[in-house]
């Protein structure tokens, strides 16, 4: 049996090895104060989302320029959580949302979520989306930062087997493994990340024992 | 998509990709870089084991795939989800595309599904009018392009940059740098607004869960989610031999599919979807969600003993990766739809004998897509057995039959060869042993290598007079010669002889042995290659002999693996077949591991420049042996000196070579180059069919290359 620190060891190397950024958060406070610094910090959340800036068809322009502010969506969290982090966002002129994500296609810069469960072994997330919005929050942002309680890690996907099952029982469901960024290779096998979702995934490791 | 209709058109198709610069460099760093990051990839992984589960696994489900699939309409109905079964391709496009008229839609969206470019369904929903669009980057790329996938994991890879930013420049309408990154980003703002104006997604399923009732969809880019979240309506295709009992099953798979596509050891996103989910835009908040399982033969081939393996395949692609064929000659080539090993399969299966008969001769028989295989599918096999029930089906071709006829008639055959001798004469040369010109048999495009004459005495002949004497044997063994070393290249034999001579083992060589039968089966000829099995069964009684010897690989490997079965349902012969496959070996393992034979059986001062070693197919794959050479090699005091991609193949592959021919000298080339940059000034290998061809092909690219059986350089060396 694999101690916790084994298993957040081989969680912390098997994520970066995908290029996700890994840190580590005592509270949830601590947590949404990582997120509101990241979207305030100098080069992150531009107006113009990536791929903005260049040479677009027409309909495609339009919809870049349905994004007017700095957006974080955290879809998902509980009352307490959601006025906490929309304090924070206020704050620094971020708008924070939390539902009416078709609103927002065009562009969002973070979608905050906190995880259910994660695989040691690939360093692979596990997000109940059965909410549409949860699903929206992590596909149309630009970053993707996922909150992971430390006791949700499992060591393989065998072990979290018998969970997966439990989420899968109650329907409808929609459970996402979700590992590093979205990617694609297909242009002379050239990785490039953000193809259609997340560009970035930081995962912050929450000590929640 | 290779639709050729005769075998010349095909060469000619494939002539043209072996003339693509682009495509050709493409697929060599593909192909080299695939080899590295699998080998990483399973680093630490016993893989072996995972598949021999993962192959058990679906197994056991491909037998009550019609029991499963009800298990599964019921589970999935549950959560209120539509199932339907399609009994062929145009049923299921009819299927998808009435759901489309049922619930108004216009606009499809489509995540990858190689399921939907077997049924050919954005034809289909074209035609009805339906505006559809690929969101897998490569996907689209080729819809673009209006092509097929050139590979089931990355449809685009015989695209450049270049070609790709004049298509996006088309698309809208404004100037695009070749930049990749740049590309990606154009396509992820492109895409994002057909997303949202799409009215139904359209996905593919690696799974389905009986057990769930869910579907698992393994994607990178994170495309099937947007799929099947955006639009109202989500209809998934998924052939029948997706389903799986157990989510314990998927998630095994999971472990393997990955690292066997691409090196990662899971992709970025895996989505399971149970039930009809939350939609805003759906009638009362759900989604409108539909399940077609697609049949298409695949019930009818889970009822075939044999052929039912090929419904273990997951997709993954590795079956091509790591085809020399394929890296040659590309997807489009390499395949109708289904590309790669398991695509020439798949076409005779889903697309008929039409778009499969040439197809299926493009196999070298090299086993590099066996041994990738995450689900343990015999593939070089089956191709073969596909190409003999084509022939079967269609009739045999006139040399192919005549083949089979001299061949299995042993006397008649070796009477034909001794006859040779005769007639090649005055095309000999006396001081080379090279045939001058060819043969009108050979066919055009043979000259990129020298070819030997038929020796002056065949070793069946010098047997008796060279036969070592040996009192109070250690081993009691039987020489097999093959036909290439009785009649071409006796010297390789007495090499061999010479080598084991000493060491306490009784040889005899039974006359009545003939040809292995591999070129038979080559040819699809399965009926006299099974007539030659048995004259050799019977030829040397394996109770007689500790081990049957043999110095040539793919021999050994055809007389260990098929003998058995080819034999296996002949009540009489089933058991000798067996002990006589155990007891066969290859000269390597038998002279390093059995005899032991080392340092001090060689001369002390060490050789003279380098020497290089091809590992021939059939013996590193077909029979698992690296080592025994390679030590043998270094013991011998040759200065082995390793050299890139020993183990990919020469290009020979017996009559493949005289079917393609180019295929066969761009392989060679390749070999030859590889052993040049090695500095050696000799290539040894064990088997006299890659021996002809790597010095016939030193011999006419004037490289100065020595090519020699390993067992010549050891004879020589000896004490």
């Amino acid at each position: 049996m694999q101690t916790i620190q084994d298993m957040m060891d081989t969680f912390i190397d098997k994520a970066e090895l995908v290029s996700a950024k890994v840190s580590r958060v005592k509270t949830l406070e601590e947590a949404f104060a990582y997120t509101v610094a990241l979207c305030d910090g100098k080069e992150m959340c531009p107006l113009l989302v990536s791929g903005c800036e260049l040479n677009l068809s027409e309909p495609s322009m339009q919809l870049c320029r349905e994004k007017t502010g700095k957006i974080v969506a955290a879809p998902g969290l509980d009352t307490e959580g959601t006025a906490s982090l929309r304090a924070l966002c206020e704050g620094k002129g971020l708008e924070l949302i939390d539902h009416g994500l078709r609103r927002h296609l065009g562009g969002l810069d973070i979608g905050f979520t906190v995880c259910d469960l994660g695989i040691a072994e690939t360093g692979t997330l596990v997000l109940d989306s059965s909410s549409e919005e949860v699903r929206l929050a992590t596909m149309v942002c630009e970053t993707h930062v996922a909150v992971l309680p430390q006791s949700k890690l499992r060591a393989t996907s065998f072990d979290a087997e018998p969970e997966l099952l439990e989420f899968m029982a109650s329907t409808p469901n929609y459970l996402s493994f979700i590992t590093g960024a979205s990617r694609t290779a297909d242009i002379e096998r050239v990785l490039a990340l953000g193809v259609h979702g997340p560009l970035e995934l930081h995962i912050l490791l929450w000590e929640d024992k | 998509m290779q639709d050729a209709t005769t075998l010349k058109e095909y060469r000619d198709q494939c002539q043209e990709a072996i003339d693509d610069e682009f495509l050709r460099k493409a697929m060599d760093s593909f192909a080299k870089a695939y080899r590295t990051n699998r080998v990483k990839a399973f680093a630490g992984m016993n893989e072996k084991a995972l598949i021999a589960e993962i192959a058990g696994a679906k197994d056991a489900a491909i037998v009550r795939l019609p029991e499963l699939y009800e298990e599964f309409r019921a589970k999935a109905e549950q959560a209120g989800v539509h199932v339907h079964l399609a009994k062929t391709a145009a049923e299921a496009n009819e299927i998808i595309c009435q759901i489309a008229k049922d619930n108004g839609c216009q606009k499809i969206v489509k995540s990858k599904s190689m399921t939907a470019e077997e049924t050919l369904l954005n034809h289909r929903l074209e035609a009805d009018g339906l505006e559809v669009t690929e969101t897998d980057l490569g996907e689209w790329i080729i819809q673009l392009r209006h092509e097929g996938p050139s590979h089931m994991v990355m449809p685009a890879i015989h695209l450049s940059r270049y070609q790709v930013a004049d298509l996006f420049t088309d698309v809208t309408k404004k100037e695009q740098d070749s930049d990749i990154e740049k590309l990606v980003k154009v396509a992820r703002r492109e895409l994002r607004a057909k997303y949202i104006e799409a009215d139904m997604g359209i996905s593919g399923a690696n799974f389905a869960v009986v057990e769930t009732g869910a579907i698992g969809l393994v994607t990178n880019e994170g495309n099937a989610r947007l799929v099947t979240t955006l639009p109202r309506v989500h209809v998934a295709l998924c052939g029948v031999d997706k389903l799986t009992p157990t989510l314990h099953d998927a998630l095994r798979i999971i472990k393997a599919l990955p690292r066997n596509a691409t090196g990662q050891a899971i992709t970025s996103y895996v989505t399971w979807i149970t039930g009809a989910n939350a939609c805003a835009t759906g009638p009362q908040g759900k989604k409108e969600y539909h399940i077609v399982f697609l049949d298409n033969g695949r019930l009818a081939m889970a009822q075939d003993p044999d052929f039912r393996q090929i419904l273990r395949c997951v997709r993954c692609g590795a079956c091509a990766n790591v085809c020399p064929v394929y890296r040659m000659v590309g997807g489009h080539r390499m395949g109708h739809i289904y590309i790669g090993a398991i695509g020439l399969l798949l076409t005779y299966f889903f697309h008929g004998r039409d778009k499969a008969k040439n197809l299926v001769q493009n196999c070298i028989n090299c086993g590099a897509c066996k041994e990738a295989c995450v689900a343990g599918i015999d593939l070089p096999r089956l191709i073969k057995k596909v190409h003999a029930r084509i022939q079967d089906e269609e009739g045999h071709a006139l040399p192919s039959v005549l083949l089979g006829k001299v061949m299995s008639n042993r006397k008649l055959f070796h009477t034909l060869l001794k006859t040779a001798k005769w007639g090649q004469k005055p095309i000999k040369d006396g001081s080379t042993g090279y045939l001058r010109h060819l043969p009108m048999i050979f066919g055009k495009g043979q000259d990129f290598r020298a070819l030997p004459g038929v020796a002056d005495k065949a070793f069946r002949d010098e047997w008796p007079e060279i036969r070592p004497q040996v009192d109070n044997p250690r081993y009691r063994v039987a020489l097999f010669s093959g036909c290439v070393q009785d009649f071409v290249y006796p010297e390789q034999m007495k090499a061999g002889v010479r080598v084991m001579d000493g060491h306490g083992v009784a040889m005899e060589y039974p006359m009545g042995q003939s040809c292995c039968g591999l070129p038979l089966v080559m040819m699809g000829e399965s009926g006299p290659a099974r007539d030659v099995a048995e004259q050799n069964v019977k030829a040397m009684d394996p109770s007689k002999f500790d081990y049957i010897i043999t110095l040539c690989a793919s021999c050994a490997s055809h007389l260990k693996h098929t003998y058995p079965r080819m034999l296996g349902d002949d009540p009489e012969l089933a058991e000798k077949a067996r002990v006589f496959s155990e007891k066969v070996i290859d000269f390597s393992s038998f002279v390093y591991d059995v005899l032991g034979v080392g340092k001090d059986d060689f001369k002390e001062e060490g050789g003279q420049g380098k020497t290089a070693y091809h590992s021939p197919c059939h013996l590193c794959r077909g029979l698992g042996v690296t080592e025994a050479p390679r030590e043998l090699l270094r013991q011998s005091g040759l200065n082995y000196a390793p050299s890139a991609e020993e183990d990919v193949c020469c290009g020979f592959g017996g009559t493949f070579s005289m079917k393609f021919p180019a295929e066969s000298r761009e392989l060679l080339h390749k070999k030859l180059d590889n052993v040049k940059a090695s500095g050696a000034g000799e290539l040894v290998s064990d088997c006299p069919g890659c021996v002809m061809q790597l010095r016939g092909g030193a011999e006419m690219r004037k490289d100065g290359l020595r090519v020699r059986h390993i067992a010549e350089a050891l004879a020589e060396r000896k004490k």
